[in-house]
């Protein structure tokens, strides 16, 4: 079958920019959970809270990182361990940080 | 059989773009799992990746849509907070907290579902990407398989999560 190589940066850039996205969702959690003021400067859309903006930071965060990733990286021949190992590692971050007993946990006490 | 506005947006968000995705996940999984150049000809490949290309994009705008009804619109009457002596069944977050019994369907349930349900989209996007650019290259690169299956399972999990619970809370507190 005829195969024309391309380079594996496309594909670790996008791998790594979902990890991206991923952790900052989590991050965006933490700090709207820990601090009042960043609660108040998510809610992009009252109705929705401060879910409207942590999730759309996130995806902005996301895009913005794919898009530099992938212009970085296009041409080029990446380590794969390392980009994979990335991936998964924000991913984890991601996963953590989502999850309520751990951002709770960063909530002021009552 | 009527279904009210906020009804018929809860079946869009969970019993059909929800169901989509999840569904299509075997299928997705299958055809990712089996694209190696040692089982099928050339002509199999390029079958497969075709299908596999149509199916994680159709799979990727499911979760898109399913989680961006899931907060805009069906988010919005589920958090809206009761007036003075209202009747709480009409407002499911306020109805589950005001019961200790009840409580955690949105204090662990909704607040886990919102979060991890948006970290779906992203990895199936990347997923339906690297199908799409790398196409029939991928049944000559064991490792980039395998990271798509990983990713694309991973993607799964933070559906099926969101997924369940918002079975378990429609049910516990439904959307009227």
């Amino acid at each position: 079958m005829e195969s024309t190589e391309r380079p594996n940066g496309p594909a670790a850039a996008a791998f790594v920019a979902a990890g991206v996205g991923s952790a900052a969702l989590g991050v965006f959690t933490i700090l709207a959970e820990t601090f009042e003021r960043v609660a108040s400067f998510m809610e992009l859309y009252a109705p929705v809270g401060p879910l409207s903006g942590k999730t759309t930071f996130a995806v902005v965060v996301w895009l913005l990182v794919w898009g530099a990733l992938h212009g970085a990286w296009r041409s080029k021949e990446v380590s794969w361990k390392m980009a994979w190992t990335l991936t998964l590692v924000l991913v984890g971050i991601g996963l953590v940080l989502t999850f309520p007993p751990v951002f709770l946990a960063f909530a002021p006490e009552e | 059989m009527k279904l009210t506005a906020f009804e018929l947006w809860t079946a869009l968000h969970g019993m059909v773009f929800g169901a989509v995705f999840l569904l299509a996940f075997a299928g997705g999984l299958a055809g990712l799992y089996g694209l190696r150049r040692e089982w099928l000809s050339t002509a199999g490949i390029k079958d497969n990746v075709r299908r596999l290309t149509a199916g994680t994009w159709i799979m990727a705008i499911a979760a898109w849509l399913t989680v961006i009804i899931g907060t805009w619109i069906v988010y919005v009457p589920y958090r809206a907070e009761p007036p003075e002596g209202a009747d709480l069944t009409m407002y499911p977050k306020f109805n589950l907290t005001s019961d200790p019994s009840t409580a955690a369907w949105h204090e662990f349930g909704m607040e886990w579902k919102e979060h991890i349900a948006w970290i779906s989209p992203m990895l199936a996007t990347a997923v339906a990407f690297v199908v799409l650019y790398y196409g029939l290259e991928i049944a000559e690169r064991p490792y980039l398989r395998r990271a798509l299956i990983i990713l694309f399972t991973l993607s799964f999990v933070a559906a099926g999560i969101a997924g369940l619970f918002g079975a378990f809370i429609t049910k516990a507190a439904p959307l009227i």
